[in-house]
């Protein structure tokens, strides 16, 4: 099947609205990251079984004459009564396996593949929902997804489609209207106009900078090339963020549609996604919706018999994150190794083969089609005035729900922890989050009222980033976890700059020391001066925000470091280094089996007697603690 | 040299993509998932066959860290460490499966060429931390005792 003209697109539409309407129930079964990890193909499988032998035929196509004309290599699960279907990842991940049954918007939470017959005998054939495997919250059970607290308070627009339709199947996504976008840019508007649409927009780049992505447009678009390139960075390396690749494995087509729209507003012809390999699934989904789109005549030559050409191709990471920042992933497109460049010259002068190019994140180019669609005046109804739109996160850590969530820009920060992420997990005082990675800063208690936007949090010297979100709960040492960061960008920096080479290896060694037992407050001091010194030497934007997590907890937390160095202590007892083991004289009845279990002769003293541990032999195993009878020995 | 089999396999790899440097790492990408790793006289053939010099095949190849001249293990165990599985305590997982495999640091692939072990930044399934995949397949929520019944099972396959 192609779509030779607008016409075309109308009817596929059509069609494609009415089968998926035609089930009388719709079987979603999340097949995101997370909840395939958990069994949900066999899951998938099992329904299919079920909704199989209901019908008494094979299941193949549906009794609608429309699917005849759906394009080949596309699966027609459905059949006229229920349909089942693989959806993209719902952001409830802890709750996996989900299933959401539709029209009634039940959602099925830690589902197993036994109760799968349950499922279809209540729902499917009696319309009533299994109490069991509904989500309850503080004794309440909630029937429908949308009453959820996790989601009521979310406001879902990037990730709108992300669990309600079929990732894997164009049509679902042209049902809920998909490709409307492009439709209008190419038969309504001027590639100018496009561009003015988005720089009207104030859209800011997702990505982590906040640049604003219009600007970036039409500086591309002014320029006279024959060859420009639209590049999307799906390479989305900070650990603890995972939105890109929600978006990439959910709706991919909308991401796509994005950068037509971009190709066609600024005169490329051809786009890149540079995908890390840690995602094969968001990999193995491109590429189908790339191959699903050449089929409709969405990407190719003559696009719905326009003049408009464009081609999308996809190059996988392998495994630098250095990668993620802008003039190394073109390098790395172009088959060298991923190392960042003096600039200028800009990407949008000289990026991609040094050609003009517009480079932006999975989630900037997923909100193009509906600022598009809707305008930009009601794009800056969302958000505030600087930061308008919305900002997906992924919310990890020590959180009652962990997930992917999306929220207005200008949302509190105690909003996102404790009404959607129903608070610190398993009660215990709330200390920290971390944002944006191991080039983020921390935000602590004081900070919960803070907004989350671009130029709040600018102003906390933390930044947005990819958008991920680990909370940190009173167990949890900030100086080992600055360590933690700074030992993942020492190892993941290039190389190519001194500051960022040696000054985050001289960082990590003090670091190293301090959480050891072995630093002094000079330490400190002199963390706090390479910390400058890199920020404002170092090449990339790698590099410039590398010291940012040490010089935010050193602000924050700063009695914790001199807890470290001076008073050698660490209250949380995540430090190894610092942990002291001591035997309580009243409690010890002098067996002597700590001291026998010790590996190194540590512990010495005379039966019935309470024993003493030598400190300066001590290896701080913990075996004589596992092994006292009386509970004689306590770590300090 | 390596047998005549491992050259045309690169030719045909090579032939589906291209003989310009952009197609560099999609080549040697391909290679690695066809053998598990890359094999050095492989990258030295590719290099010709692109017009590019050796020199500069081994620096991009080096460059990034999933490229592996020695050979992995017929399962590639991936722990991830990032942030959130950090907080939830990956190191306890690791050290565990050093327990099983005897493996350590500096050792990453087991002699019987079973089990090759990598630690990664982030898989971004950081709602189901800690988690590690075994060739890709996803295990979520692991605890030591979890990769003790991982690893039995693996190894009751053998």
């Amino acid at each position: 099947m192609k779509l030779e003209n607008r016409e075309s697109l109308k009817i596929q539409r059509a069609i494609a609205k009415e089968a998926m309407s035609a089930p009388a129930h719709r079987i979603l079964v999340c097949a995101g990251t997370g909840c395939l990890a958990g069994g949900s193909a066999k899951i998938y499988d099992k329904f299919l079984e079920l909704a199989a032998k209901e019908e008494g035929v094979e299941i193949k196509l549906s009794a609608k004459e429309a699917h005849a004309s759906l394009p080949s290599g596309i699966h027609h699960q459905e059949t006229a009564h229920t349909g089942v279907k693989r959806s993209g990842c719902h952001g409830f991940c802890e709750m996996g396996p989900l299933v959401r049954i539709e029209p009634q918007n039940y959602l099925y939470v830690k589902v197993k593949e036994e109760d799968c017959e349950e499922i279809f005998e209540q729902t499917i054939r009696n319309n009533r929902p299994v109490k069991r495997l509904l989500y309850e919250e503080d004794g309440v059970k909630y029937e429908t997804q949308e009453k959820i607290p996790f989601y009521q308070q979310q406001t879902r627009l990037v990730l709108k489609n992300c669990g309600h339709i079929d990732a894997e199947n164009i049509n679902e996504y042209l049902a809920v209207g998909g490709y409307q976008a492009l439709e209008k840019a190419l038969f309504e508007l001027s590639p100018k106009e496009v561009v003015r649409e988005i720089s009207d927009s104030d859209l800011r780049g997702r990505g982590g900078g906040g640049f604003k992505t219009g600007y970036k447009w039409q500086q591309v678009a002014r320029q006279d090339a024959a060859e420009k390139y639209i590049v999307c960075n799906g390479d989305e390396g900070d650990p603890g963020a995972f939105m890109d690749r929600s978006v990439m494995e959910g709706d991919p087509h909308k991401m796509l549609e994005g950068m037509m729209i971009a190709g066609y507003a600024v005169g490329a012809k051809e786009g890149y996604i540079y995908v890390r390999a840690e995602y094969p699934l968001a990999i193995s989904r491109l590429k189908t919706a790339i191959a699903q789109a050449n089929e409709a005549g969405l990407l190719g030559e003559n696009i719905l018999g326009t003049d408009f050409h464009f081609q999308i191709h996809i190059n996988m990471g392998a495994g630098a994150f250095v990668c993620g920042e802008g003039s190394a992933l073109t390098a790395s497109i172009e088959g060298e190794r991923g190392m960042p460049r003096t600039k200028p010259p800009r990407t949008v002068e000289q990026g991609l083969f040094a050609k003009p190019t517009v480079l932006n994140n999975v989630e900037t180019y997923a909100n193009v089609p509906m600022i598009i669609n809707e305008g930009a005046a009601w794009y800056h109804s969302i958000g505030t005035e600087k930061s308008p739109g919305t900002k997906a996160f992924a919310l990890t850590g020590s959180v009652k729900h962990t997930g992917l969530i999306e929220v207005p820009m200008g949302t509190t920060l105690r909003k996102i922890v404790y009404d959607i992420g129903g608070g610190v997990k398993n009660d215990v005082p709330f200390k920290a989050v971390q944002i944006g990675g191991p080039s983020g800063g921390c935000l602590v208690t004081n900070n919960l009222e803070v907004t989350l936007d671009f130029d709040s949090l600018k102003k906390l010297n933390a930044m947005i980033g990819s958008g991920g979100l680990v909370v940190m709960d009173e167990n949890t040492c900030m100086v080992e976890v600055a360590r933690f960061f700074m030992n993942f960008t020492q190892n993941e920096s290039c190389g190519k700059c001194v500051p960022c080479r040696e000054g985050t290896k001289r960082m990590l060694d003090i670091l190293e020391d301090i959480v050891a037992g072995n630093g002094t407050e000079d330490s400190l001091k002199t963390l706090e001066e390479l910390g400058e010194a890199i920020t404002n030497t170092a090449l990339c934007g790698l590099g410039k925000s590398a010291a940012l997590p040490v010089l935010s907890t050193l602000k924050n937390f700063r009695e914790e470091y001199l807890d470290h160095v001076v008073g050698k202590r660490c209250a949380t007892g995540v430090c190894q280094g610092l942990l002291r083991y001591r035997i309580l004289p009243d409690v010890c009845k002098g067996c002597s089996k700590c001291a026998r279990n010790c590996p190194v002769n540590a512990i010495s003293g005379k039966i019935k007697e309470p024993f003493a541990i030598d400190l300066s032999v001590c290896i701080k195993c913990g075996s004589c603690l596992e092994n006292c009878p009386f509970g004689a020995i306590v770590k300090e | 040299m390596l047998e005549q089999s491992y050259y045309d396999k690169a030719d045909e790899i090579i032939g589906r993509h291209g003989l310009e440097q952009r197609f560099l790492i999609p080549i040697i990408q391909d290679i690695q998932t066809f053998y598990r790793y890359l094999p050095p006289e492989l990258l030295s053939y590719v290099a010709g066959r692109l017009g590019i010099n050796e020199a500069k095949a081994y620096s991009v190849a080096t460059f990034y860290e999933n490229f592996s001249f020695e050979a992995k293990g017929k399962y590639v165990i991936r722990v991830c460490d990032g942030t959130a599985c950090h907080v939830q305590k990956s190191t306890a997982i690791i050290d565990q499966i050093y327990k099983e495999t005897g493996l350590s640091k500096g050792r990453h692939t087991t002699e019987d060429m079973l089990f090759t072990l990598e630690t990664v930044s982030c898989l971004g399934a950081c709602g189901l931390a800690p988690v590690l995949t075994v060739n890709d397949a996803v295990h979520a929520a692991m605890t030591p005792e979890k990769v003790h019944e991982l690893f039995e099972e693996l190894k009751g396959k053998e």
